[in-house]
């Protein structure tokens, strides 16, 4: 009923108006407008809006196209569908039917190993491995950054304290040894379980980012604002915060999982990886267990080392320009550059002749 | 008689300095009762506590103590209370570049507010409503800027979009915390227009907060002049415009950029650096608040 009534008052905004275009606002009588509208803004003036072609929305966040981007992306989707698609067409990585250390040929693409697997097959199937343990570590140590930054960051007070202590531990503590010595201590190691202790110890410098950008967003206005319409905490973190953190919150992902597949190749070299799996990691040990380096094997330890150095590299890229969408100076930055060079050339800088100067 | 009245409102921050943490008291004691159809304007300068009581009305701070009573009753500080409170009481912010969220649109901005206070349901009511209260606040056609994001917009456009916000829930109380000083000069006279027009319109309750005694007396029905937390002088608005009694009201007036006063304001500053030269302390506590 309330509700009711109130539309009603809304709805005859017009009738009530009417009498207010009698009354003269500072002396000033309303001019040639309709009646019943008291001039607030003269028509035409603040109404005009330059007609850019503006990007709304998820749209606005997508980084624009550029030559890094493009080689990032490339590479990145080549690799994922060389290692979902190539096993198809391959034998089976652990078959041992072939002859031993055959070097690359028409039926062994990359030649085989030590006991006979086709080595084609086995990077092919070891992206897939290496891939899981990076997603899954990113995502857990994404959920867990946000946890432990926003939610730091934005509730403030017992809660920052509380976590952020907790943030700090986990930050000094040395990541590799940790793993090395969890890895070490559990016995046998499935593929989860190494990316769920990669993913427990990657996120606390992402935390610690986040909750700085959560801090200083919460006091923006617009988060003020939400509070007095009556929007609960939970609702201003997910609608109102986190989507202006979301280009940096993919830049972290991406770094993550980057970091992921680094780090379990480089526990597999170890010999701390995933016991009984094939990733891009172990196949690295395997050769450099059986001498591959100095027997001149080329064909087992350079693929997946390639492999790994491409895919970090395809994922850097991609980071790099979703950096300039959090920081659109560094898109600026190579063009003001070569802008000053060229200044600098025709002789109109203002900082290229500091002798003269002096002479003068 | 609904009325929104705030008593012996004070609040103190502490502020860490390393380990020796002092108390700043931002506002010190403020009283006065907001009536439907009224304005009152709350002038002083940067740091005199205005906007801290903007934001104690809004519930965005909590005062260290005073109370705020919404039709003689004391505000809820949480749930369902102050939903309630926040359906008569909304807040204009200053800045309206950081007032909108710029990953969202108009019509989201003007969508929560009514979807919170259950104005409107539904898709169709809650459009029309929303372009319902675009026009109100002329920015027409309706559905274009309904689609708009807010970098797509002029200040004024912004700050109309943030009125419209605030007076979503069938607000009967609005704190304007200087709701024009970031506008262009050009359009400062009519978004104030606008917000006269409403307040007539709706017989809203108006708290205006400003820096400028100019508009203060043009739009107001009674001055609060603030100074360091404390209010110095209180009237009418052209009583105190005219008869300013605190010195610190005078000095105010007499900063205003007025031809009459040209140059004054020079030599004053010229006279204390003369003194100061001189090996003359001036005396830097006129308004005798040195102790606060």
């Amino acid at each position: 009923m309330a509700d009711d009534t109130r539309e009603a008052e809304l709805v005859t905004p017009a009738a009530d108006a009417a009498p207010a275009a009698t009354v003269v606002v500072d002396g000033i009588a309303p001019p040639d407008t309709t009646p019943g509208v008291v001039p607030d803004v003269p028509p035409g003036q603040d109404q005009g809006v330059p007609p850019v072609p503006a990007r709304r929305g998820l749209r606005a966040l997508l980084p624009r196209r550029s030559g890094k981007l493009t080689a990032g992306i490339v590479l990145v989707v080549a690799i994922l569908l060389f290692t979902f698609v190539a096993p198809f067409f391959t034998q089976d990585p652990r078959s041992t039917a072939n002859e031993r250390f055959l070097p690359p040929s028409a039926e062994h693409l990359l030649g085989t190993n030590h006991i006979g697997n086709d080595i084609f097959a086995q990077v092919a199937y070891g992206g897939q491995g290496s891939l899981m343990v990076g997603l899954v570590a990113g995502a857990i140590a994404l959920v867990l950054s946000i946890v432990f930054g926003i939610v730091a960051g934005y509730r403030g007070r017992f809660t920052d304290e509380a976590l952020s202590l907790v943030t700090n531990i986990m930050l000094v503590i040395p990541g590799l040894p940790l793993i090395i010595v969890i890895s070490a201590y559990l016995q046998t190691r499935s593929l989860l379980v190494v990316a769920v202790i990669l993913g427990l110890t990657a996120w606390p410098g992402a935390a610690i980012v986040l909750r700085m950008q959560a801090k200083s967003l919460r006091s923006r206005d617009y988060v003020s604002a939400a509070r007095v319409a009556g929007e609960r905490t939970p609702r201003i973190i997910l609608v109102e915060i986190f989507p202006n953190l979301l280009p940096l919150l993919t830049a972290q992902f991406l770094g993550a999982v980057l970091l992921a597949i680094l780090a379990e190749a480089g526990l597999s070299f170890l010999g701390l990886g995933p016991s009984g799996s094939i990733t891009w990691g172990t196949i690295l040990n395997q050769a450099s267990a059986n001498n591959a380096l100095s027997l001149g094997l080329w064909w087992w330890f350079v693929p997946p080392g390639l492999l790994i150095a491409l895919f970090g590299c395809g994922l850097a890229l991609v980071n790099f320009s979703l950096d300039e969408i959090i920081n659109p100076r560094l898109r600026l930055g190579p063009a003001a550059v070569k802008s000053v060079r060229k200044a600098r050339k025709a002789g109109v800088g203002a900082g290229d002749d500091p002798k003269e100067t002096v002479a003068a | 008689m609904s009325t929104l009245e705030v008593r012996n409102l004070v609040k103190d921050f502490t502020i860490r300095k390393g380990l020796r943490r002092t108390r700043l008291r931002a506002v010190n004691d403020v009283s006065f009762t907001l009536e439907p159809g009224r304005t009152i304007a709350v002038v002083g300068e940067s740091g005199s506590g205005k906007s801290t009581v903007a934001r104690m009305i809004a519930q965005l701070e909590t005062p260290t103590s005073g109370e705020i009573l919404l039709d003689g009753t004391p505000s809820a500080t949480r749930g369902r209370g102050l939903d309630a409170y926040r359906h008569d009481v909304q807040m204009v912010f200053q800045d309206p570049f950081a007032s909108l969220n710029p990953f969202h649109t108009v019509g989201h901005h003007l969508e929560r507010p009514l979807r919170l206070h259950e104005v409107a349901r539904g898709r169709e009511a809650l459009d029309a409503r929303i372009h319902e209260l675009l026009e109100r606040v002329n920015l027409t056609p309706a559905p274009v800027f309904a689609a708009k994001q807010p970098h797509e917009m002029s200040g004024g456009q912004r700050q109309r979009v943030a009125i419209a916000r605030a007076l979503a829930p069938g607000a009967r109380f609005l704190v304007a915390d200087e709701p024009v000083s970031m506008l262009d000069v050009s359009i400062r006279l009519g978004v104030l227009n606008l917000l006269a027009r409403l307040q007539r319109e709706e017989n809203l309750g108006v708290l205006y907060i400003t820096h400028d005694l100019a508009t203060a007396r043009h739009f107001s029905d009674e001055i609060l002049v603030m100074f360091r937390g404390n209010v110095v002088e209180r009237g009418p608005s052209d009583q105190v415009i005219l008869d300013p009694q605190h010195e610190y009201t005078k000095l105010l007036l007499s900063a205003a950029p007025e031809p009459a006063n040209h140059g004054r304001l020079r030599e004053e500053v010229r006279r204390e650096l003369a003194a100061a030269g001189a090996g003359e302390p001036a005396d830097r506590d006129r308004f005798g608040t040195r102790g606060l």
